[in-house]
């Protein structure tokens, strides 16, 4: 009886080891990455480096052009997809019915959320840049990109309104309120917080995706700041590939500068995402 | 110098004083619009430069140069949505057809020389050359793991194991010799010591008695003192007769064949009547030899870079006014 209990304990201190092994390892990982990164970038960081165009000599390249263009995709891509994003997902949580069709519909906007991005990049080649004409342009990528986050954000909006109780709605309808009144005034305040995190992960997805603007056409050397959305563009990802194909040293430490902005980037909206989770939570009490 | 070359040099200086001036004109009287280009991978290093120069003088204009390669690029040509092409070989009759079809008028211009040297180290007193066809033997994906030892290609060479150095799989150099020798891009034998740093492949062969590489000739010039080319014979005699040294006179002759060739940009003639296009390849021929030397290149010799110049101003003034 006693060495059974001493061999359960033992296994479970050796998964508790395990466990911590493989914490340890990612995070070990990811401080080995950073430090070199770090290391060999920060030096690049100066204010050349973010006001110049591209260029052949490395020394005089910068990331004008590409982080311009960074911003131009986050922008453009959030107007198509936010909304569209979040009134499918509270049409699909709130208003549609529970029946087969609606099954297949969330399976296939779980699937969706998971095909490669390059997938949607031939589509959006197809599509956007040759039917609809809009060629290599700002907003054939940021449709493109636009697709590719589409399903995060409708399951993190079905998510977020998931986790708001039933007993909040069924005291709205109580109170008389319709189906629309009840979803804005009382369901989306509440879920907001999850909403927010939701969408602001998926954009910072899409600043970082590469391939997909690849198969559009967007690996170009450009020398003006794109001016409106039919302008070609280049961003931040597409600059550290084209940097890093590159023989030269100095192309290097500029592609591992350009990371760090780019991470940088990533980690402000996910510290915004974040702060506004933590403070939607505070203010609502149910 | 004889007479002859030093009035053509005079001649040359009078006109890059002329196009100083005009260009500079052009600088005050900024000009704006796009000029859109597509094509080569190879040749975008050269077009590169250039749109990074005529952005120094002409801000205004938006310069855009993506790298389809040659055919995806004249794929978008010949539906006119692109204004120059870049090409490192000249327009195939599907895609010329494909031009007319869509109404698409165009010149060809060219612009550089490329050309590849298959070296060995000094020490190699046996391999002076070789046959197009042995290349392939020794490249080919099946020699993968079979054709290990000199003298499998000539029996006569030593019994030794020779040491394969190239450039990696994602460069242009490497798809241009894989096309040339192989028969089809990118395809190879993976077994060799693949670099995008041209320098460790110098180093690798100019330290290894049996190895053998191949590179862009511009890193063989440099390094002349440490390599030692070998002839290529491509067993055909319309292209010179046995195998041929890789020089700036026999890639520009074609005798180099198949691993030297010209490189061109085609403008579309439609873009040809706008000025921003016109002033850029004006400047792109200007300024081309200085900078394709300076990216690996060959350059054009005085004469035909006035030729080609002179190409374009026929061209741009034969266009129909709008």
């Amino acid at each position: 009886m006693s060495r059974r209990f001493d061999g359960n304990r033992i296994k479970d201190k050796v998964f508790q080891w395990f466990g911590i092994a493989c914490t340890l390892f990612g995070l070990l990982m990811l401080a080995v990455f950073l430090i070199s990164v770090l290391k060999e970038g920060i030096p690049r960081l100066n204010a050349q480096f973010f006001t110049s165009l591209p260029s052949r000599k490395p020394e005089e390249a910068g990331i004008l052009i590409p982080l311009f263009g960074t911003i131009w995709i986050m922008v453009l891509t959030s107007l198509v997809a936010i909304p569209l994003g979040v009134a499918s997902g509270i049409y699909l949580e709130e208003y549609g019915k529970k029946n087969r069709l609606a099954a297949l519909i969330e399976i296939n906007i779980t699937n969706l959320a998971g095909v490669p991005s390059i997938i949607y990049g031939l589509l959006a080649l197809e599509i956007f840049v040759r039917i609809l004409g809009l060629g290599k342009s700002l907003l054939a990528g940021s449709l493109t990109l636009a697709l590719l986050i589409l399903p995060i954000i409708i399951v993190a909006t079905r998510e977020a309104l998931k986790a708001v109780p039933k007993t909040i709605r069924e005291a709205s309808y109580a109170l008389g309120a319709t189906k629309w009144q009840t979803t804005w005034f009382q369901v989306l305040p509440a879920s907001s917080g999850g909403i927010v995190t939701g969408v602001i992960l998926a954009i910072s997805r899409a600043i970082g995706e590469t391939a997909p603007l690849i198969v559009i056409g967007a690996m170009l050397y450009i020398t003006t700041i794109p001016s409106s959305p039919m302008d070609d563009f280049s961003v931040l990802p597409i600059q550290i590939f084209n940097w890093l194909s590159r023989p030269q040293k100095g192309f290097i430490i500029n592609a591992t500068a350009a990371i760090i902005v780019l991470l940088a980037i990533t980690f402000i909206l996910n510290g915004i995402a974040i702060y506004l989770r933590n403070r939607w939570q505070k203010k609502v009490k149910w | 110098m004889n007479p002859k070359s030093i009035l053509i040099l005079f001649a040359f200086i009078a006109l890059a004083a002329c196009g100083g001036k005009q260009t500079g004109d052009a600088a005050s009287g900024a000009l704006s619009g796009t000029v859109n280009i597509d094509g080569s991978s190879t040749v975008y290093p050269i077009t590169e430069a250039v749109a990074e120069e005529f952005q120094k003088i002409q801000p205004g204009v938006k310069v855009s140069v993506a790298l389809s390669g040659t055919g995806g690029g004249f794929k978008k040509f010949g539906r006119a949505e692109t204004d120059i092409n870049d090409a490192s070989r000249t327009i195939k009759p599907a895609e010329d057809s494909l031009a007319k079809a869509n109404n698409v008028d165009y010149v060809e211009l060219m612009v550089a020389f490329d050309g590849m040297a298959v070296v060995v180290n000094p020490k190699n007193d046996w391999c002076k050359d070789m046959t197009v066809s042995e290349l392939k033997m020794l490249w080919a994906p099946e020699a993968q793991g079979k054709i290990k030892k000199w003298n499998q290609i000539r029996p006569e060479w030593p019994n030794e194991e020779i040491h394969l150095f190239g450039p990696g799989v994602e460069s242009g150099t490497y798809d241009y010799f894989t096309e040339a020798i192989v028969g089809k891009s990118h395809s190879s034998r993976g077994d060799f010591t693949a670099s995008e740093d041209d320098n460790v492949l110098v180093q690798g062969v100019a330290s290894d008695k049996f190895s053998l590489g191949f590179f862009g000739m511009a890193y063989f010039e440099e390094n002349r003192d440490k390599l030692k080319e070998i002839g290529i014979d491509d067993q055909k005699d319309e292209n010179g007769v046995g195998p041929i040294l890789p020089t700036v006179e026999t890639v520009k002759n074609k005798s180099y064949s198949p691993l030297g060739r010209p490189l061109f940009i085609y403008v579309n003639s439609a873009a040809g009547k706008r000025t921003e296009v016109q002033e850029f390849v004006r400047y792109y021929l200007t300024q081309v030899n200085k900078l394709s030397a300076e990216v690996g290149f060959i350059p054009m010799t005085d004469e035909e870079t006035a030729a080609v110049k002179a190409k374009w101003e026929t061209f741009i003034t034969s266009l129909p006014t709008q």
